[in-house]
């Protein structure tokens, strides 16, 4: 199949569409993720999702994407709410607490997943999709909603960039001039939840984390500042989605979702090799010429001296 | 007699989980084992590629290898100045990634299901017998975990004071001429070993999910590290031979509930810790205030 056909397709042009926006929001969210230093929340509250997914289906037996946000976003809001509380309540410390909260629910997800699958419930095949994803399965219907509340998140985090950089970058300060940082805190977190759910249809589970974290660190590697990090991200992430969709409907047999985040991977990949000044090519030279430089410098020092003596 | 084999793999997994999973979660160093075993899939994969059989010692020795390059990919990245956190999360899901992608591109070679990667089929594994020095039918399983489990035992055996030190307190541990990097090295490669060994059975997200809840559960009831393994232990055998019997109760996946019951414990330890618990916590500072 060549390049030009999966445009004339219209439901491919959707899936296009859609996961190059999900990698947008999911980009941009995920800068601010990785700044406050939570890039491994986006973990615990995709697989944390699962058990919301499934409690959705037995309860209203439809897959519909909207339930089905629904009962995810409640799953990741109860999953943060456990994580800070034994952060906060007892000695174990965030990763351990990350840890057992992700492998609790995804392991109650689990369960319920295959008594979905046991139990003669008509149409649940298709729910285990939700595990790696299925991009090229969703229908119009989903593909919209996905669009329409991708296209929120980035705005809402136009709207709120000035709170949010602040909130990154000295949650004290951002607390001395009066700006709500708890509720900004729980603000965040609700659209990463938001982010994770939308791509659970297109990436799954397992690989939602990915497109938060890869993106944002290939970005950072990049610049210093906040807005072209974000926007950086942002279109890292989009052109990720892009390129694994292409490659995935070009190749026979391959699943969208690993493909795009190998295509982010590879832009890491890149970043660390070739950025400037972060980059470790950038690095070896400034060594190498920094080395030339003071051997020049105490030759010519040792030739003066030589002078003058 | 199957229902035996499952529970024995169960409590293999359990206790050689939980063995290395006190060190992790001392160290703070929990979703290090959640990378690897997400990262160990390409190993195994790789492995089945070049080897052509599910033989456990060539798996083995690809995943744990590919379980120390995780390691040392992280550590690179955070030295270059990326959060801990985030060189975790981006080596792990790339890795995880190419696992995924190997076992698509050779969907037709690979013997490996990806629901398997992720959950795990201990209700299959007595099927899949070896015989080792004229003990027959011994599932192939029970002779992988075992055997690590073993390993593991010794190796920490052995050196657990050093262990012991590295985890406290690494600063004095390298002041009083212990090789700090080489014994965090040994340990990452005996949680590789563990993953890989539990894999078949319980999955690969499952097996973070043994590696760190007893562990935590045990932390949070008692001060004493050998104890703390001990109980880690005993939490992680109740909670494979509950598992199992929820599992066989509602005909859902062992390795899930498995995990839910070791959660349910953990829950109970976070609540009604005689030390730490929240209940006993409260009221005591409920008592303070009633004197004063």
């Amino acid at each position: 199949m060549d390049g030009l056909h999966i445009f004339q397709d219209p439901n491919t042009r959707w899936i296009l569409f859609a996961t190059m926006l999900l990698g947008l929001s999911s980009g941009v969210i995920g800068s601010f993720a990785y700044l406050r230093k939570q890039s491994l929340m986006g973990d615990a509250l995709s697989h944390a999702a699962l058990p919301g997914i499934c409690f959705a289906f037995m309860i209203t037996g439809s897959k519909s994407i909207l339930f089905f946000l629904i009962g995810a976003l409640i799953a990741g809001i109860l999953a943060t709410v456990l994580i800070s509380y034994i952060t906060r309540q007892t000695r174990i410390k965030q990763d351990s607490a990350l840890g057992i909260t992700l492998s609790i629910f995804f392991g109650a997800g689990i369960v319920l997943l295959t008594q979905i699958q046991h139990s003669d419930a008509g149409n649940q095949s298709g729910l285990d999709k939700f595990l790696f994803g299925q991009a090229a399965a969703m229908v119009q219907d989903d593909v919209m909603t996905m669009i329409l509340i991708a296209a929120i998140l980035v705005g809402v985090c136009t709207l709120f960039f000035k709170e949010f950089k602040l909130l990154s970058f000295d949650p004290g300060f951002a607390k001395g001039i009066g700006l709500p940082v708890v509720l900004l805190d729980h603000f965040i977190m609700l659209l990463m939840v938001v982010a994770v759910v939308v791509g659970l249809q297109a990436v799954g589970v397992v690989l939602m984390a990915a497109l938060l974290i890869t993106p944002a660190i290939a970005a950072r590697y990049w610049t210093e500042k906040l807005h072209v990090m974000v926007m950086s991200s942002g279109i890292f992430g989009m052109l990720s989605g892009f390129i694994g969709t292409m490659a995935s409907t070009m190749v026979e047999n391959m699943p969208t979702g690993p493909l795009i985040v190998l295509s982010a991977t590879a832009m890491f990949v890149f970043s660390i090799l070739f950025a400037p000044k972060r980059g470790l090519v950038a690095k070896a030279l400034l060594r190498v010429s920094v080395k030339n430089k003071v051997a020049k410098e105490s030759y010519v020092k040792k030739a003066r001296e030589g002078e003058t003596l | 007699m199957n229902d035996f084999w499952i529970i024995l793999i169960g409590v293999l997994v359990a206790c050689s989980c939980s063995l290395v999973g006190c060190f992790l979660v001392l160290r703070k160093m929990s979703m290090i084992g959640d990378a690897i075993s997400h990262s160990v899939l390409p190993g195994i994969v790789i492995a089945f590629l070049m080897s052509g059989s599910r033989d456990s010692i060539v798996m083995m020795m690809g995943a744990a290898a590919i379980g120390l390059i995780t390691v040392f990919l992280i550590q690179m990245f955070h030295h270059s100045g990326v959060p801990s956190d985030a060189s975790i999360g981006v080596v792990f899901t790339a890795l995880f990634t190419v696992g995924i992608v190997l076992i698509s591109v050779y969907a037709g070679q690979v013997d490996l299901d990806l629901d398997c990667v992720l959950y795990g089929e201990i209700a299959y594994a007595p099927w899949n017998t070896l015989s080792i020095g004229g003990i027959e039918s011994v599932p192939k399983a029970v002779w992988a975990v075992g055997s690590v489990f073993l390993f593991s035992l010794i190796v920490i055996g052995l050196f657990y004071k050093q262990f012991k030190i590295c985890s406290f307190d690494p600063a004095m541990a390298a002041a009083v001429g212990i090789p700090v990097m080489l014994f965090h090295y040994l340990l990452m490669g005996l949680v590789s070993l563990t993953t890989v060994a539990s894999f078949e059975s319980v999955g690969a997200i499952l097996v973070v999910g043994m590696i760190i809840i007893p562990a935590a559960t045990a932390y949070l009831l008692t001060e004493k590290l050998s104890v703390m393994i001990g109980i880690s232990m005993i939490i992680g055998v109740f909670s494979s031979v509950l598992g199992y019997y929820y599992a066989y109760l509602f005909d859902a996946s062992i390795a899930g509930c498995m995990i839910t019951v070791a959660g349910g414990f953990f829950l109970l330890a976070l609540f009604f810790s005689p030390m730490h618990g929240i209940v006993l916590k409260a009221w005591k500072r409920k008592k303070v205030a009633a004197q004063a």
